[in-house]
């Protein structure tokens, strides 16, 4: 009893001094630092394509590394390949469960993979000789849910579970190389950094952790928020998170001074963030709510220059595309629309 | 973490911090200010309509009004999208309508009894749905009178519940009883309010069923032994059983686990971290300089292929290079690799000087770290040879501390067994080799877009005068 109650002492000491040394680096904030900068003029995108064809809720869609093919799953147990420019469907792969929450597109474009209740990530080969595109391979191992999953390379995936924890798959063998623990609640999302050495997941724990793929371990964990993190996505130069969270807010932290720089939200915001994503350079943030709609906010400036509304019920997914030119939203409503 | 209170009428678990909760606190701070006529809430009255009166209601505009007053709402739109989320959730509701949501005109909204509100946690079962159908048949009135869908409803009710539709007949005569002794008023209130929540959690067809929950956060269900009330205080053995499975328990942290955190916690203190101001200046440079390269702030000048559906805009960019993305190159010499584009100039580039090699060695390694497991130790070894072994054909320099490290890394050949190395030529590339391909005359050519083709000396010449 007594060793548990020094050990935590010395936990909330350490927790006590950080706070001091973060103070010393915080000689302005965000928001004083951009004061003399004007907010973005207003954005307005417009509805430009709608993807018709799933028959139930939407739950997760991913771009592709090309300019124009995206993969979309729902809960009518499909997951689609769209040319969002002809709005047709590159591929319809039936899946073997239908209660997927994720999906992802490998940089290469050959391998799509998805997962949900069925606690596991399976691997699709779009690229198979006979044209016909069969499960690769099936990652099983987690005894949760599958949240999130993301390509770091045709050889290796990241997955994110509803039992906390992250693995790091070699695709090849089907086997766990370095598994990820830490969060104290289910994991809900993760992102990849853009020089696929490290990556971020965002958890029911109400924080965000950063993590060295290489070594498993973990470099950062940030917090601040007061529920669920479920979206979260690196900023574009790499050293930003962006996160988004279930008490109506997202967040920008910096890996480099290891503390919040701003929180974006509005008293009449009321749902929580479903999903996020930066426009090209970052000075949006794409963010998609609980109540139907998509917000876009200054991200340095913390203000709502836009709102994308065109979704009949909760917008579940969004995702900007690699050159910047468009977003795309997936929504409960079994839509998915393309916007600029 | 969030601060709770509780909600309306003390039915509500105090510990349930469920991402639903959190926004019904939030709609029911404003839906008790909105009926606050003392704090300048609606104005809500009894309206004078036929032959009859209606109680207790309150226009849309004025609501909408109201909205944007007191919560600083600049648009119409805005406000109205609020309202109707308010009135998906029931919190108040059309009298004359299934359909929940908010109009900007003079429809009449009355607001829910807190008995009815979200936040109560009500999950009814079919058996009160059925009860509520049935019993709105026994009354001889022409605004209880089933809409279609509602009938369809009932028919299929019957069916499945025909073994003991004995039971529901007469619990929906006991609740018609008790209607009848309630004073006519209060009965039109009610019966409206018992509507509308009918309306929250047996959706119109096509409307969006609000109670909907996200599978990934229904399954943590704080309280499993939470038994599943019955609006009308019926009680079966089925619903007083929990249907969902029992959570997993928080773990409680062991020494183990409080030690880790120290560890990481002595970590984040030691770590050197950088001033905010300095981080601003990054993040304001950085965007600054991308601005003009993101769409959706500065638009493109070529026609957007989603709307033109014309794709000789990218065509165009993959044969010859625009200006605008060639500048981008010289930003940073992750950049330049990022573009394949660029990434071929600078290695055309380093070839004219014979030293390729640095490049290419850079260019393996990141392949290497792509490649399938089995091929790994094969393709380190091959790299190995053609780049830092006695006498390798594309000879890399690196310090002899970075070389003994990867030497000995390769023994045992993997994925990182050339990291070190990797960031070394890297930072010599950067330092070295890329300032002066930014400088050379096949990059300048590019970024002012001089055509090819002229004389040798020429360019020299135009080459020399750009970067003096």
């Amino acid at each position: 009893m007594g060793e548990m109650e020094q050990l935590r002492k010395e936990a909330e000491s350490l927790k006590d001094q950080i706070i001091v040394a973060r103070k010393g680096f915080a000689d302005t904030t965000l928001q004083e630092a951009v004061a003399g900068t004007a907010v973005v003029s207003r954005v307005q995108l417009k509805t430009r394509k709608t993807l018709r064809g799933h028959l139930a809720k939407i739950y997760a869609m991913h771009w592709g590394a090309g300019l124009t093919q995206c993969v979309s799953a729902s809960q009518d147990g499909k997951l689609i390949v769209w040319d969002t420019l002809s709005t047709n469907k590159v591929n319809a792969i039936p899946l073997k469960s239908s209660w997927v929450m994720t999906c992802a597109y490998a940089p290469s474009g050959n391998l799509v993979a998805c997962g949900g209740l069925d606690n596991m990530c399976s691997i699709y080969n779009l690229k198979g000789k006979d044209g016909n595109v069969k499960v690769m391979r099936e990652l099983a191992s987690h005894t949760g849910y599958l949240s999130c999953c993301r390509f770091v390379s045709d050889s290796e995936i990241i997955t994110s579970s509803g039992d906390c924890t992250c693995i790091l798959w070699d695709i090849e063998t089907g086997t766990e190389k370095t598994i990820f623990a830490g969060h104290l609640g289910d994991c809900m999302s993760l992102g990849v950094a853009p020089d696929f050495k490290s990556f971020i997941s965002g958890a029911c724990d109400y924080t965000a952790k950063h993590w060295d793929i290489r070594d498993g371990n973990c470099t950062h964990t940030l917090s601040g928020h007061e529920s669920d993190v479920n979206a979260i996505g690196f900023f574009p130069n790499g050293n930003g998170i962006l996160t988004g969270s279930d008490d109506a807010t997202c967040k920008l932290y910096d890996l480099r001074s290891d503390q919040e720089l701003i929180t974006y939200q509005d008293a009449t915001i009321m749902c929580g963030v479903t999903s996020l994503a930066p426009s090209l350079s970052g000075r949006l943030l794409l963010a998609g709510y609980d109540d139907f709609n998509v917000n876009i906010w200054d991200a340095l400036k913390a203000e709502r220059v836009g709102v994308l509304a065109g979704h009949d019920n909760r917008v579940s997914c969004i995702g900007v595309s690699s050159d910047g030119m468009a977003c795309c939203t997936g929504s409960w409503d079994s839509f998915l629309k393309i916007w600029n | 973490m969030a601060q709770g209170h509780q909600s309306g009428v003390g039915i509500a678990d105090p510990d349930d911090d469920s991402p639903n909760m959190i926004v019904f606190r939030k709609i029911e701070d404003v839906v008790s200010r909105l009926q606050d006529e003392k704090e300048g809430g609606v104005a809500i009255r009894t309206v004078k309509s036929f032959l009859s009166k209606i109680p207790s209601v309150a226009a849309g505009s004025d609501i909408v009004q109201w909205l944007m007053k007191h919560l600083s709402i600049e648009e119409t739109v805005e406000a109205v999208h609020l309202g109707s989320l308010i009135a998906a959730h029931g919190y108040f509701f059309p009298i004359s309508d299934h359909v929940l949501t908010l109009k900007d005109d003079g429809t009449f909204y009355r607001f829910q009894s807190p008995y009815f509100w979200p936040s109560n946690c009500w999950e009814p079962e079919n058996t009160d749905y059925a009860i509520y159908l049935c019993k709105r048949t026994m009354q001889n009135k022409a605004r209880l009178e089933l809409a279609d869908y509602e009938a369809e409803n009932l028919a299929r009710l019957q069916r499945a519940f025909a073994r003991k539709w004995e039971f529901i007949f007469m619990q929906a005569e006991a609740q018609v009883k008790i209607d009848r002794k309630k004073d006519k008023v209060e009965r039109k209130i009610l019966d409206s309010q018992e509507r509308a929540f009918w309306d929250v959690h047996r959706p119109v067809p096509g409307c969006v069923n609000t109670t909907d929950m996200d599978i990934r956060k229904c399954r943590r269900e704080r309280n499993p032994q939470r038994v599943k009330k019955s609006v009308y205080g019926v009680t079966e053995e089925s619903q007083s059983q929990s249907s969902q499975p029992p959570s997993q328990p928080c773990r409680t942290s062991t020494k183990e686990d409080v030690r880790k955190e120290i560890s990481f916690l002595n970590t984040q203190l030691d770590r050197h971290c950088m001033k905010m101001s300095k981080v601003a200046e990054s993040l304001i440079g950085y965007t600054e300089q991308f601005m003009e390269y993101d769409p959706f702030v500065t638009p493109t000048e070529p026609s957007n292929p989603w709307i033109s559906d014309d794709t000789t805009f990218w065509d165009i960019e993959a044969r010859d290079p625009h200006q605008h993305r060639v500048k981008r190159w010289s930003f940073s010499l992750e950049e330049a690799l990022k573009d394949p584009a660029g990434r071929d100039q600078f290695l055309k580039f380093l070839e004219s000087e014979f030293s390729s090699e640095n490049l290419r060695f850079w260019l393996a390694v990141q392949d290497l770290k792509r490649r399938p497991q089995q091929d790994v130790c094969v393709r380190a070894q091959e790299i190995w040879q053609e780049f830092l072994a006695e006498g390798a054909p594309s000879s890399i320099n690196l310090d002899s501390h970075s070389y003994e490290r990867t030497s000995h890394n390769i023994k045992d050949p993997g994925r990182y067994s050339f990291e070190d190395a990797q960031e070394h030529i890297f930072q010599l590339m950067k330092s070295d080799s890329y300032s002066r391909f930014l400088r050379s005359s096949t990059y300048q050519d590019l970024l002012l877009a001089r055509k090819k083709g002229k004389s040798l000396t020429g360019k020299r010449l135009t080459g020399l005068m750009q970067s003096s």
